[in-house]
């Protein structure tokens, strides 16, 4: 791809061609950028019925807030889902890839998927980018087998757990659950337990923050509770709002007149032999 | 010193009622030294989508030239323009297909979507992709921009008053930077027509 003068849409995967240029800029003082990450608390527990998730909605470039409402739940299968914490684009990239590779399986072998086949596809890609692909996964779902729950770790490796717990929040979490997760929760109690968890991240770990999602996942139905609790509001809002008693300077204006899209309808018949 | 502080940006894009603005300061500079004061930063993909750029202004260059070629060969084979939501994939992709070695740049992405409502997102360097409903930052300004879109912003304004407030977030942003700065570019697009101002700032 670097020889050929035309920049044809390539066959998939990572191109390396600017690794040389930027390794010369970091070598001669530059440092390298930083990336999004969703410093985070992501959360999963087993109940009597299925499978709960949850997880916080903070994402942060460095110390600095960059969305205050991210959404940290992916979709994997209609019965499974995914939580990322770790570099945003590689956990976002990751779920998307395996989510597409699950769908084109379920075509081919006309089956709802496995949460094993999800966890199988997702550690073989992590292990062999060796760490370097910074995801770290709460994977959890309900298939034919009944629910299960998954942590995948950055490098590869997996255990699969009644509750789980991932981020830089999830110390806070895990005290939460261990203190107070039993086997055989009903619904309310186990969104309950989870949102506790969650808030826990949020108020005591400085990576995690905002609201709490949830997802919960049962045998044949799912339900996705974006923005469950909302536990930090932005009281400050004044009503007036801001006004501007000098005016912005302007040089130069440029006006672009948009043309109105026009519809061609075919007039006339069709030529006939 | 960073690599995103090589040559200075500020880009900044808020959503209004059926209308959005893009903004970006107009230095180019070689570190300490400003060797442009004209530097072209929001280039338009079609009528009702813009791309900010902001980081490394030879990433910049590329990426832009890039992404307009992927945009012309989806014309050509779709027959219409790309949607808002679609070129932000695109962009994405491109940019995590570098994961290893990165475009050091940060788009912003400002566009109209169906039924004219208004599209704004922003990624990092490798492709993260941040939706946001008010506004989006990017750029060695960025943490000033941050604070003063936040104290700023109101939802559902109209073209004038939108940049009017876009406008004073991105001149006091820059006038607490020292590598961005010398002016403004604002681009206000509501579904009838492109209105682009250049802004006099001060010069330092």
């Amino acid at each position: 791809m670097t020889q050929s003068g035309v920049d044809v849409p390539p066959k998939g995967g990572f191109s390396f061609d600017l690794c040389k240029r930027n390794d010369m800029l970091i070598q001669k003082g530059l440092k390298a950028p930083s990336f999004l990450k969703t410093g985070t608390t992501i959360v999963g527990l087993i109940f009597k019925d299925g499978v709960i998730l949850g997880a916080d909605t903070r994402a942060t470039e460095g110390p600095i807030v960059a969305d205050k409402n991210c959404e940290k739940i992916h979709y994997m299968a209609p019965n499974i889902y995914c939580c990322g914490a770790g570099t945003a684009a590689d956990t976002e990239a990751v779920t998307d890839m395996v989510s597409s590779q699950l769908r084109l399986h379920r075509y081919q072998t006309g089956r709802d998927s496995r949460v094993i086949t999800a966890l199988t596809l997702l550690k073989k890609h992590l292990f062999s980018y060796q760490g370097h692909v910074s995801a770290a996964l709460v994977l959890g779902g309900v298939d034919i087998t009944g629910p299960h729950l998954h942590t995948i770790y950055p490098h590869g490796s997996t255990d699969t757990l009644p509750f789980a717990t991932m981020g830089s929040g999830s110390l806070a979490a895990m005290s939460v659950f261990e203190a107070k997760y039993k086997e055989g929760l009903t619904r309310d109690e186990g969104i309950k337990l989870v949102a506790e968890a969650i808030c826990s991240g949020i108020f005591n770990d400085l990576g995690s923050g905002s609201n709490v999602d949830i997802c919960v996942i049962t045998k044949g139905h799912k339900e996705y509770l974006r923005n469950y609790m909302e536990p930090n509001p932005r009281t400050y809002v004044s009503s007036k709002g801001y006004s501007f008693t000098k005016k912005t300077e302007v040089l130069r204006t440029k006006i672009t007149p948009l043309m109105e899209r026009v519809e061609i309808t075919e007039v006339g018949e069709a030529m006939e032999e | 010193m960073s690599i995103f502080e090589y040559n200075g940006s500020a880009v900044v894009a808020m959503v209004g009622k059926n209308c959005f603005a893009i903004a970006s300061d107009r230095r180019l500079g070689v570190q300490l030294q400003t060797i442009a004061t004209d530097f072209k930063r929001i280039s338009k993909i079609h009528d009702r989508l813009f791309i900010g750029l902001s980081g490394l202004a030879t990433d910049v260059q590329t990426l832009y030239q890039r992404l307009v070629f992927r945009h012309k060969l989806y014309q050509l084979r779709e027959e219409r323009d790309m949607k808002p939501e679609t070129f932000a994939s695109l962009v994405s992709a491109i940019l995590y297909e570098k994961r290893f070695g990165p475009y050091l740049c940060q788009p912003v992405i400002a566009g109209l979507g169906e039924d004219d409502k208004p599209f704004i997102c922003t990624m990092d360097s490798i492709g993260a992709k941040e939706l946001a409903k008010d506004f989006v930052v990017s750029g060695t300004a960025s943490e000033s921009l941050y604070g003063a879109c936040e104290a700023m912003y109101k939802p559902d304004m109209e073209a004038e008053e939108l940049f009017e407030t876009i406008s004073q977030a991105l001149l006091s942003s820059v006038d607490r930077d020292c590598l961005s700065g010398w002016g403004g570019h604002v681009y206000v697009v509501t579904p009838n027509e492109i209105k682009e101002r250049i802004l006099k700032g001060r010069m330092d």
